[in-house]
Formats: structure tokens, C-alpha cells, sequence
């Protein structure tokens, strides 16, 4: 496994000297520019991430010292054709999730009809009895995703992860593509590259759109736990380019059903938020009581109808680990076509003859704790030393139903500024999908992550990782293209952002 | 059997508050077992309610109270009429499949002597195990007439001599969901167990379970019996705190003190 095998997604196969002959442009400019120069633009870009604050803290660390997440200059680029199949994928996976919470949390069609077993759901902490039978504001859930990817080819993306819950890094393909316009602007003049700074625009429609109905000039908010929180950043950063109030649980009150925020004129209702706190943490009369990071009340109103909160409490269930494997059988369920976009083979420790197999074959596998993430208490078999392979072995045995595993796959690579110069480097992806009242949208770009380490799988920041800027090209001649669709309708093709 | 409830819950606090919000679960529904003949809700100060559903089904009313505020007094009565049925929960609000109740909470986890003392009932029939497990719990624990002490799982109170009601309904649960049997807590009032003239009434907690063929039926360890006539149910979940009668939050400097005063009698007692 590993490099040798790996789709490389500038120069296609592995070793190639010569880029793909859409990507010529990146080839030359590649070729153009010494590397001590596109070292000295990488070391700019990271000066101002430090400038801004765009830091994060390593859970476990002693030193615990707030660090950036390194960048590296080379972008990576989807094709406008590979991006188009790809967005398809990514509607109708983020359709049947909304449709799956939907149902899940009212008639439970799909136990109905067998096609999950029901212990998976009720057994599951991930299902919120609390709130089982509130709808929210025009029946959408998930508003905002961010569905992890995998490429092992041109057009063969698969799902790691869908993050239904509070996903985060969407400031960094903000703030990676200003730093490549600002460094590279020669590469946007050789490629017509999608524009993603409309972003918080259409967070606010987005937003502005799921508000209950009758609201006319809805009040938006972002609810963040504090500055403690290693989002942070991106939690302020999104209120202030959407133009918003931040606010912490603290400056919310409910009163009669109704969210009401203190300001310096009094008191102003509520009407959506964007919360980035956890669902344990939302209401103490309804989930923890000791959260003192909740709104007492916040559950009531938004039962009521007063409220929409993104994204919907108990989305937890649709991105669970457990559920995962499923998801292929939800997506053809609720959209009645086979899947788009595949998930990665997937085996079920906690059912014998897949734990047998894993334990015969921990070497080539990558194995998972259920409810883990991050990127801990994870074992890559292909890397790993034989002490690590027998701590997992134990675990395994000792509590097989916590894990799942996964074949390692050959993850495509991009050429990766390293300390010998150019070197591909394994990536993975989040693009990020936005569901409003009008339709799913796929924002032109995403978050794109890279093991930095050579040979490594391991895209986490926590574990070393770092970001690239993700160009999507654009038809030529067309205004950009993003895949709309009604939540859960017909697709259609709308024009989002404007050529730069 | 006719039913008559007055409950009253006075909440003092040390300083005056700016702003209470509490979530009620205080006002009984009819099932086929149990008329809701009459019932009333009272605060005894300037508040906003607002009726609703728990995710449970249970009847909840927000209470919502601009400050500033030194004490509230919230109280309930009424009258329901019951209908004999042998402890099987007849037309209730079912919002939940049996199989959540399979799970468990902080409250309600078993440890290995939970689950030991769980299997060691030996009874086949399910009904005959459940009956005998409700009555290896009376005669375990010596029922404690105090206001049960919040907080307190099923874990903590299995090691002690003396319990409240609550306690010992969630020790069932414990055990019943232990053995693969779906188990929830049931907050309501009956008069079996009345404080004695020092004790501090509460709200009295027992326990349902499920079994196939029969559906939910009541079980209450603090008298080793099936919930009878003698039972209002007012609501269920997975343990005591899902089903708390008030929880509250308070914006505001100072302590709280509690007072209770509950009288739950058959009619013409």
C-alpha cells in the first residue's frame, strides 16, 4: 500500500513526470517557480493564519501549546466534470440523510420495512428519545455537512464520514484560497477556478431560509461555547463575515417559548441559530443538567416551532460510526437509486466472522473505535509496529463490538512542498453541503487535508496533518456551476459565485 | 378507586432571582386505567406557561418567571378515577418502541452485583421472574421515608440498607434491563407509601416493564406489588431524572430551599 499505488491527482499515475493534460498550467508553473520561493509564499501564508488566529489546541498534549495547522502552497484541482459527478453524489447523500433524520425521529418507515435493525437505532446513545417527534422548521436536519472523502482515482471518491453534527474547517478554504490569491494570483489567471467566498453568503440564506415559518426578517445567530473552544476561530469568523451576532448560552434567554438575546438596547427574538456547541450541552432541563453552557428553555421553543437550530439536535444518529456501514441501504432507500457515492467496505467487528477476519488480516486494515474521532484510537495496519498490532489484537478480542475496520485504501496523492522539495503526499477532502428550504447546495471547493508525513494515511491535524487549497475549474465559458436541488425534489443547476 | 391529589412545591431562595425557567411534569393523562376527573396547576406568581410533550409523550408545561423573585410556590390537584387492571398499562402514550428502554443511563447502569443479584432470580416465566425480582428488592432495602437524594444511581443505592422508593425503582430497572428486560421509571403519586408524620414527602416513583403478549405493566419494589388502583401515573422514562416532576434552572445569586407537601387519599379517607 501506500505511494507506489497511489492515483496522483496532478500527474495521474503514480511516478509520472508529466501532469494530467488538463493540468499542464500547474505543471509549468510548478516548474517556474524554485522551490525556496514557493517555501518563502508557504511561510507567509502561515505567518498570517498565526496573525489571525487560526490555532487549534492537541487534546493530551502537556504542553498544550495552541498551534497552526501547517499549509502547503501546491493546490489541489477537480476537473469540471469530476466535480459535477462528485456534487451529484454529495446531493443525494445529504438528501437521504435529511430524509433519514426525518424519518427516524417520526414514523421510523425504514425499521418498519426492516432495512436497519432496530437495535442499532434504539440502542444507540446517538438516538435522542428527548427529542423524538419535534419537527424542525420545514423539515430539514442537516443543514450544514461535511462529508469526508476518500479518492483512489479520477472519479472514484468514496465516503469516510458524513458529519451531520457541527462539522468544522470551512475557514480554511476561506482563508487558504485568500492566501493563494494573495501569493499565487499567476495560477487564477492560467485556471478558471470556482469563487468559494460567497460562502457565508449562502450560509446566511441558508439560515435566513429554515426560520419558522412567518418570520419575516429573521434574526440569525452563532452560538459558540466560548473561546476555549478550538473552533473558535471559525465560530467568530463566520459570524462576522455573515455579519451576525456571537453569542454564548449566556446571552441567551427564553421566555414563553420564544429565544431572546440580550443586547445593549434590550432584548431582540431569535429566530435560527447556528449552533456550534454539542447537543449534550444545548439545554440543561433537557439534556445534562450540569451543562453550564446551555439555554434553559432553548428545547422548548424550538418543539414549539419558534426556533431553527443548525443543525437539528439528534443529528448524531445519521453520521454515527455504527450506522455508517448502512448508509448505501439509506441512500437507496430514500432516493430509490442505487448510491452515487460509495462508502468504503466496512467490517462490523462486533459480528464474528468480520472480527475473524480482521484479526487475520490487522496488517492491511485500517480498524476504528466506533465512537472515536480524530484520528485516535485508531490502528493503520500497513504502518503500524507489530506492538501496536498486538495492543489492538487484545482490544479487539476484549471488546470487538466498539470497533469497525476498513481495507487501507490506496488514498490519491498531490504534490506536497517537503523538506527535499515536490513529494505526493495522501489527501482526503471535505467539501461542505448546504441545505436551505430551497434546495441543497454544493459549495464549489472544500477543506482539503494531507499527511504530511511521507507515506502516511493519517490526514488529521492532530496527528501531523496539514491543509491545501482546494481549486474546482469551471466549464469553460459557463458561469460556475454548483448542484441545486429541492430538499427533496427534482435536481436542478443553479449559478452560485461569479468567476474571479 | 377514587384518587385525590393536592402537591405542593414552594422553592425559597436566599436572594432574590432575575429569572426562572422550569419544565413541569405534573399533570396526569388519561390511559384506559386512569380519569383525569379534574386537575389544576397553579403558581402562585406572575408566570408565563406553555403546554407541550416530552419526547416521551409525557405532558410538560414550561414555566417561565420574570424576576426579581424570592419564592414560588407551584402546586397541583385534582381527583382521578382508576380502574383495576392487574398493573398492565392500558392506552397509554406510546411515542417509544419497548426496545429503548433497553438502555441504559448514568442512573440506571447496572454494575456486576447488579447483575449478579439480577440472575440469581430464579424464574422462568417472565412475569413470575419480574414479580419475584420486585420483591427481592423490598426485602433487600429497608424503605427510606426521606426526600430522595438527587443525583443518586442505581450503583450508589445498591449498596445501601436504607432507600428512598425512587432508589429502588431504579434498581429494578438496573436489573430488568440487565437480563434483557425493557424496564422505565414512572413518576406519580399514590398513597402506599405516604410519609410517616416525620418524614418529607415527594413524589412517589415506581417502575413499568415490558412484557410481550401484555405490553407495560407496573411494578413498585417499595411495596413488593404490582401498581394497582392506588396509582396516578404521570410520567415515564428511561430513569428518574427523565421523569422529574419540576426541573428547573434559576438565574440568580444564593441557595434554594425546598419545601414539599403532598397528600395524596382514596376517596373518603
Amino acid at each position: 500500500m501506500g505511494i507506489r499505488r497511489a492515483f496522483d491527482e496532478i500527474m495521474g499515475k503514480s511516478g509520472s513526470m508529466i501532469p494530467r493534460s488538463e493540468l499542464a498550467a500547474l505543471g509549468e508553473w510548478i516548474e517556474s517557480t524554485p522551490s525556496n520561493e514557493l517555501r518563502r509564499r508557504q511561510q507567509s501564508a502561515e505567518a498570517t493564519f498565526r496573525q489571525l488566529g487560526i490555532t487549534f489546541a492537541v487534546y493530551g498534549e502537556s504542553d498544550a501549546s495552541e498551534r497552526i495547522i501547517p499549509f502547503d502552497i501546491v493546490p489541489r484541482i477537480f476537473l469540471a466534470n469530476e466535480w459535477n459527478r462528485l456534487s451529484e453524489g454529495l446531493v443525494q447523500r445529504v438528501e437521504a440523510i435529511n430524509a433519514f433524520l426525518h424519518d427516524i425521529y417520526g414514523e421510523r418507515r425504514i425499521l418498519a420495512e426492516g432495512v436497519l435493525p432496530a437495535d442499532l437505532i434504539f440502542g444507540n446513545p446517538q438516538f435522542r428519545p428527548e427529542i423524538a417527534g419535534i419537527r424542525p422548521p420545514h423539515d430539514i436536519w442537516a443543514h450544514i455537512c461535511g462529508i469526508d472523502l476518500v479518492r483512489t482515482g479520477p472519479d472514484d471518491f468514496y465516503v469516510l464520514e458524513d458529519n451531520a453534527r457541527t462539522p468544522s474547517g470551512v475557514s480554511y478554504m476561506l482563508e487558504n484560497r485568500e492566501a493563494m490569491l494573495r501569493l499565487c494570483p499567476e495560477l487564477f489567471r492560467s485556471f478558471r477556478v470556482a469563487a468559494v467566498d460567497s460562502y457565508p453568503d449562502k450560509l446566511l440564506e441558508t439560515m435566513k431560509s429554515v426560520a419558522p415559518i412567518g418570520v419575516a426578517s429573521p434574526v440569525c445567530v452563532v452560538l459558540t461555547p466560548g473561546h476555549y473552544n478550538s473552533a473558535y476561530y471559525e465560530h467568530s469568523f463566520l459570524a462576522d463575515s455573515m455579519g451576525v451576532e456571537l453569542v454564548e448560552a449566556a446571552d441567551l434567554v427564553v421566555d414563553d417559548d420564544i429565544v431572546w438575546m440580550r443586547t445593549i438596547a434590550g432584548l431582540v427574538k431569535v429566530d435560527v441559530i447556528y449552533r456550534r456547541i454539542d447537543d449534550d450541552y444545548l439545554d440543561p432541563l433537557v439534556f445534562r443538567p450540569d451543562s453550564m453552557l446551555g439555554v434553559p428553555g432553548l428545547i422548548a421553543a424550538y418543539a414549539a416551532g419558534n426556533v431553527a437550530l443548525l443543525n437539528a439536535p439528534g443529528n448524531g444518529i445519521a453520521d454515527d460510526k455504527a450506522i455508517y456501514s448502512y448508509m448505501p441501504e439509506i441512500v437507496k432507500f430514500y432516493s430509490g437509486s442505487e448510491p452515487k457515492l460509495p462508502n468504503v467496505e466496512t467490517w462490523r467487528c462486533r459480528e464474528p466472522q468480520a472480527l475473524k477476519y480482521v484479526l487475520d488480516n490487522l496488517k492491511d486494515v485500517v480498524v476504528k473505535l466506533v465512537d472515536g474521532s480524530g484520528g485516535y484510537g485508531m490502528l493503520v495496519g500497513p504502518t503500524a509496529t507489530k506492538a501496536e498490532i498486538e495492543t489492538f489484537r487484545a482490544a479487539l478480542i476484549a471488546e470487538p463490538h466498539r470497533y469497525i475496520a476498513q481495507p487501507t485504501l490506496a488514498l490519491s496523492t498531490v504534490p506536497t512542498l517537503a523538506d527535499a522539495g515536490l513529494a505526493p503526499r495522501h489527501v482526503d477532502f471535505r467539501p461542505f453541503v448546504l441545505t436551505g428550504s430551497k434546495g441543497v447546495q454544493v459549495v464549489p471547493g472544500g477543506l482539503t487535508r494531507v499527511a504530511l508525513k511521507e507515506g502516511s494515511l493519517v490526514v488529521n491535524s492532530s496527528q501531523g496533518g496539514g491543509t491545501k487549497d482546494s481549486f474546482v475549474l469551471m466549464d469553460n465559458g459557463a458561469g460556475e456551476q454548483a448542484q441545486v436541488s429541492d430538499a427533496f425534489g427534482q435536481a436542478q443547476v443553479q449559478t452560485m459565485g461569479q468567476p474571479l | 378507586m377514587r384518587l385525590s391529589v393536592d402537591h405542593r412545591t414552594t422553592y425559597h431562595f436566599s436572594a432574590p432571582q432575575a429569572r426562572l425557567t422550569q419544565m413541569l411534569r405534573l399533570i396526569p393523562e388519561d390511559t384506559h386505567d386512569q380519569s383525569v376527573t379534574g386537575w389544576n396547576l397553579h403558581v402562585d406568581c406572575d408566570a408565563r406557561m406553555r403546554h407541550g410533550r416530552d419526547g416521551f409523550g409525557n405532558r410538560v408545561t414550561m414555566l417561565y418567571v420574570a424576576g426579581p423573585i424570592s419564592d414560588i410556590e407551584i402546586a397541583v390537584s385534582g381527583e382521578v378515577l382508576t380502574h383495576p387492571s392487574n398493573g398492565i398499562v392500558h392506552g397509554g402514550q406510546e411515542p417509544l418502541p419497548p426496545a429503548l428502554f433497553l438502555r441504559d443511563t448514568p442512573l440506571t447502569r447496572a454494575d456486576a452485583d447488579i447483575a449478579e443479584f439480577a440472575m440469581a432470580i430464579g424464574e422462568s416465566d417472565p412475569v413470575a421472574w419480574l414479580h419475584a425480582l420486585n420483591i427481592a428488592i423490598n426485602r433487600r432495602f429497608a424503605l427510606d421515608h426521606g426526600r430522595p437524594i438527587a443525583g443518586r444511581t442505581a450503583i450508589e443505592a445498591f449498596a445501601e440498607g436504607s432507600v428512598s422508593s425512587r432508589d429502588m425503582a431504579q434498581v429494578f430497572i438496573a436489573s430488568a434491563r440487565a437480563t434483557g428486560v425493557a424496564a422505565r421509571y414512572v413518576s406519580g403519586y399514590s398513597p402506599v407509601c405516604q410519609a410517616e408524620a416525620d418524614g418529607r414527602p415527594a413524589p412517589h416513583g415506581w417502575a413499568e416493564a415490558y412484557v410481550e403478549r401484555l405490553g407495560w405493566v407496573a411494578f413498585d419494589p417499595s411495596t413488593g406489588l404490582s401498581a394497582d388502583t392506588a396509582y396516578v401515573r404521570v410520567a415515564v422514562a428511561l430513569d428518574s431524572a427523565g421523569a422529574a416532576p419540576v426541573a428547573g434552572s434559576r438565574l440568580g445569586e444564593g441557595f434554594e430551599t425546598l419545601d414539599v407537601d403532598l397528600h395524596v387519599e382514596r376517596d373518603g379517607q
